[in-house]
């Protein structure tokens, strides 16, 4: 890299630790909003019983 | 084009669209993202002036310009909801505004990290540092507004309305390179004219630029299914989209 590794390499890898960890986030965001909703149906079902 | 626009306020229609959609926009953005990195880290020639320090550029711009998009994204979508009363409004501007945050950082660290060697220092107080800076506090104060309050539809509202508001930061990041004088270089893609890049360098960074934007396609359309989720699990809908 020309002298410039120690700016580049962690210039590109942050940027790829962001990707990622923008996927689990989401990824997360949605697993913990469909744990509440189930969580939401279960309550409803057991109030109907 | 109305009935269009009405079914987009659809919660249930939104939540299958954006499942539909998030492995498309995942797989374009591997494939652009993939070359964009390998031809932009390996192929593409050194910057006759920077040297390979200009290879920064194939994540810096890409961040910059997703932390501007993300943010007017955000502020469209709470207007929209303002406006015409679209609950999903809110819902894409919750969404929007984690991801905007993070590239927003994205952007300040890397172009940090670029400045060092370029300008010889870190950090300066530049207007388009500046200005992003402040680009990051908004997505910092919309994101705690929105959670500040007891009442959700209040946080929605308080956090719509200070977005729409701090929209006037986004064209003042992107022409503060020509309205004032600045470390930061001017415009190298977006001109109107010819871009001054070598054809080499610039179709790595264009990939990167469009794989970045369906990453943010592909993250939206995630987080907007659990804000969805969230905002509807009472309905009906849910309730049989949910069932074990």
């Amino acid at each position: 890299m020309g002298g410039y590794a120690r700016f580049v390499w962690p210039s590109i890898g942050l940027a790829l630790g962001v990707l990622i960890w923008n996927v689990w986030a989401a990824r997360r965001h949605h697993a913990q909003a469909l744990v509440r909703a189930r969580r939401a149906l279960a309550m409803a079902r057991s109030e109907e019983s | 084009m109305w009935t269009w626009f009405y079914r987009l306020a659809s919660p249930p229609h939104v939540y299958r669209t954006a499942a539909a959609l998030t492995p498309w926009f995942f797989a374009v953005a591997a494939v652009t993202i993939g070359y964009g990195l390998i031809d932009g880290l390996a192929f593409a020639p050194p910057d006759y002036q920077q040297g390979d320090a200009f290879r920064i550029i194939y994540v810096h711009a890409p961040s910059a310009w997703l932390s501007l998009f993300a943010y007017t994204t955000m502020a469209f979508a709470g207007a929209v909801a303002l406006i015409w009363r679209i609950k999903v409004g809110y819902a894409v501007a919750a969404a929007a505004a984690p991801i905007g945050a993070s590239f927003t950082l994205v952007a300040l660290v890397t172009g940090s990290l670029w400045g060092r060697p370029m300008w010889g220092t870190y950090w300066a107080w530049d207007p388009r540092l500046t200005s992003e800076l402040i680009l990051l506090f908004l997505y910092f104060g919309v994101i705690s507004l929105r959670q500040a309050f007891e009442d959700p539809a209040r946080g929605d509202r308080a956090a719509a309305l200070l977005g729409i508001v701090g929209v006037i930061n986004v064209p003042i990041v992107h022409f503060s390179v020509y309205w004032w004088n600045s470390l930061h270089q001017g415009g190298t893609v977006m001109r109107l004219g010819k871009p001054e890049m070598a054809t080499s360098m610039l179709w790595p960074l264009l990939a990167m630029l469009f794989g970045f934007m369906c990453f943010f396609g592909a993250v939206l359309c995630m987080r907007l299914r659990g804000e969805v989720l969230n905002r509807e699990r009472q309905s009906t809908w849910v309730r049989e989209a949910v069932k074990p």
